[in-house]
């Protein structure tokens, strides 16, 4: 399992109903089942991934973000995560409005488009920054709507968000050390991690 | 109630059905009560100490509880033999699988050709309408005949998946796992539309005698086969015909079917047809074109939602079962769309719902065919929801 999904899987409570949006092959979920006795499930988008999910005996349908959440009742489960996914669905905002209706937390992970690497390559080279995190050409890139740390806490100000949790971490998913300072994390941190609620609820 | 071997009228040789007598009988949707019912069912395996890990499996429009073993009339393997076995996707060393013949059916199970109480007569077209609903109850009966309180799971394709869909709906408590198939929740009106066609054909046979064609000891034979033909083309697809048959000509055959049931104008006939002619002629001498009537009006009637005021979520609020809904990329009988509609119902319902479009070129026929994807899911979810119920690894 990866550090993120190790990360992740440390925010969410045993015996918890969780939906994993964007499963990938499973991994996640069949963790959070066997060390965490949750009622996890999964919506993955491709299909080689799903039939996969499915033959180990995972509860995963097809499926993507902007189109199959608002199928779920209110509060159907106690979190809903959303793993290095937010920059490449159509809508982030709509979706994450579904995540919070649907669960009562919202688990967000994304790369950190305010990383200085990037920063740097835009402004020595003038083109679209490549590194490992973001590694397709523009023309290819699935990931159409890239965000900062600053830009999605802004976001969640907006929308009335509280931000029980966050992390920068590091390429290979490892927490990184800039808890205390949000602009250094934007600086430095490569992913994001978030956990989230309504402050209405 | 007993079991009791029933032998079954048949064109032909007369062939012995395990079947159960129910003399209590059922009381049909349309109000009618059938006295007394005979279900005829296959069992595989063996049932657990717990009674705890019977799977139905419900056939399809025209299949039959022959599921796993050699079928007495056709001489053919069971239509699903590669599915369920020791050690097939359906393990039969760990699962008791149940198979019967659906209500309304022509392989012994009460239906057309069973015999009237009142009258000491067949009911040929006289069979009471019925539904999805009736042909689920009967199956409840056998299970209840079984000792069987909980169903560990109730599968199946087509209209084997609108039952595994009723049994979810009208049973929430008696079984944990249902998959349906390359089904749909309700039938479309192009659905209904190729079976008045196949009804239209059998109508129009002049051995038809307004069903009673056993009277004038005839079949309306002819009928029959264009029906099958029909439906036949609905059950492939273009890119599978084309593979098998492209634009082929059979040049032998066209002396060796009668110029009054064909003429050919250029003395030729294309592979696909004489394929289309096989499929009508051989299913003729196996099926009854009153349980064919019976059968195919009770698929049309088939609505799930429009029971719940049009809520198709409706009947699985608050549903503990787990569901996985397969369709195929190229079934456009049962097209995906069909399915995702329900998994979308599945999800306001809240259910636990898995769903898988498995790439296939082969259409709705492709849930019988050897497709290793859709035998991985069928194990895959089977299995996963065997450790959800925590029923024992072992082999029973």
């Amino acid at each position: 399992m990866r550090v993120d999904q190790r990360l992740i899987a440390e925010m969410i409570e045993p015996k918890t109903r969780v939906l994993d949006v964007g499963s990938g092959d499973g991994t996640l979920i069949d963790y959070l089942y066997r060390t965490r006795s949750c009622d996890a499930r999964g919506i993955e988008i491709d299909m080689e991934n799903v039939t996969q999910s499915v033959a180990h005996g995972l509860p995963v349908m097809h499926g993507d973000a902007d189109h199959d959440l608002a199928d779920y009742p209110d509060g159907t489960f106690d979190y809903v995560v959303l793993q290095r996914t937010l920059q490449a669905v159509e809508r982030p905002r709509e979706v994450l409005r579904q995540m919070l209706r649907i669960g009562r937390h919202a688990i967000v992970s994304f790369p950190n488009f305010g990383h200085w690497r990037l920063r740097l390559q835009l402004v020595v080279t003038g083109r679209m920054p490549m590194t490992p995190v973001w590694s397709t050409p523009w023309y290819t890139t699935p990931n159409i709507h890239p965000c900062t740390i600053r830009d999605f806490l802004m976001l969640c100000e907006e929308e009335g968000y509280i931000v029980q949790q966050w992390l920068a971490i590091d390429e290979d998913g490892a927490r990184a050390p800039w808890r205390r300072s949000i602009r250094l994390a934007n600086l430095f941190g490569e992913q994001a991690l978030f956990l989230l609620r309504r402050a209405d609820t | 109630m007993d079991i009791s071997a029933s032998p079954s009228i048949a064109d032909g040789p007369v062939y012995t059905h395990r079947t159960v007598r129910l003399d209590s009988g059922l009381n049909l949707e349309c109000g009618i009560h059938l006295a007394p019912l005979e279900v005829a069912y296959c069992t595989y395996g063996t049932l657990s100490p717990e009674r705890n890990n019977a799977i139905l499996i419900c056939h399809a429009l025209t299949g039959d509880q022959y599921l796993a073993e050699q079928n007495p009339l056709t001489g053919k393997p069971g239509w699903w033999s590669r599915m369920v076995g020791p050690g097939l996707p359906i393990d039969t060393n760990r699962y008791f699988v149940i198979c019967s013949n659906v209500l309304g059916g022509c392989m012994g199970t009460t239906g057309p050709r069973s015999v009237r109480a009142e009258t000491g007569r067949a009911w040929d077209s006289e069979f009471p309408p019925i539904t999805m609903h009736d042909i689920v109850a009967t199956q409840a009966r056998l299970i209840d005949h079984l000792g069987i309180d909980r169903l560990f799971a109730v599968i199946g394709g087509s209209m084997g998946g609108m039952q595994a869909l009723t049994w979810a709906a009208d049973f929430p408590d008696r079984v944990f796992a249902v998959m349906p198939i390359a089904t749909s929740p309700f039938h479309s009106a192009q659905n209904i539309a190729f079976n008045e066609v196949s009804r239209q054909a059998i109508f129009a046979d002049p051995d038809w005698h307004d069903g009673h064609y056993r009277d004038f000891d005839a079949i309306p034979a002819r009928g029959l086969g264009v029906a099958r033909m029909m439906a036949h083309i609905t059950y492939l697809s273009e890119e599978a015909l084309s593979r098998k048959f492209g634009r082929r000509i059979r040049h032998e055959a066209a002396t060796a079917v009668p110029a009054s049931s064909s003429p050919s104008l250029f003395g030729e006939m294309f592979e696909v047809e004489s394929y289309l002619r096989h499929q009508g002629s051989t299913f003729v001498r196996r099926f009854d074109a009153n349980s064919y009537l019976t059968i195919t009006r009770a698929m049309d009637y088939f609505d799930l939602a429009a029971e719940y005021d049009g809520d198709l979520a409706a009947p699985f609020r608050k549903s503990q079962t787990r569901f996985c809904v397969v369709s195929f990329s190229s079934d456009w009988l049962f097209p995906t769309s069909q399915s995702r509609l329900l998994v979308r119902a599945l999800n306001r319902a809240g259910a636990n719902v898995s769903f898988v479009e498995i790439e296939s070129d082969r259409g709705h026929d492709a849930f019988l065919l050897d497709e290793p994807d859709f035998d991985r899911t069928v194990q895959g979810f089977i299995n996963g929801a065997a450790e959800h119920a925590a029923l024992g690894e072992g082999r029973h």
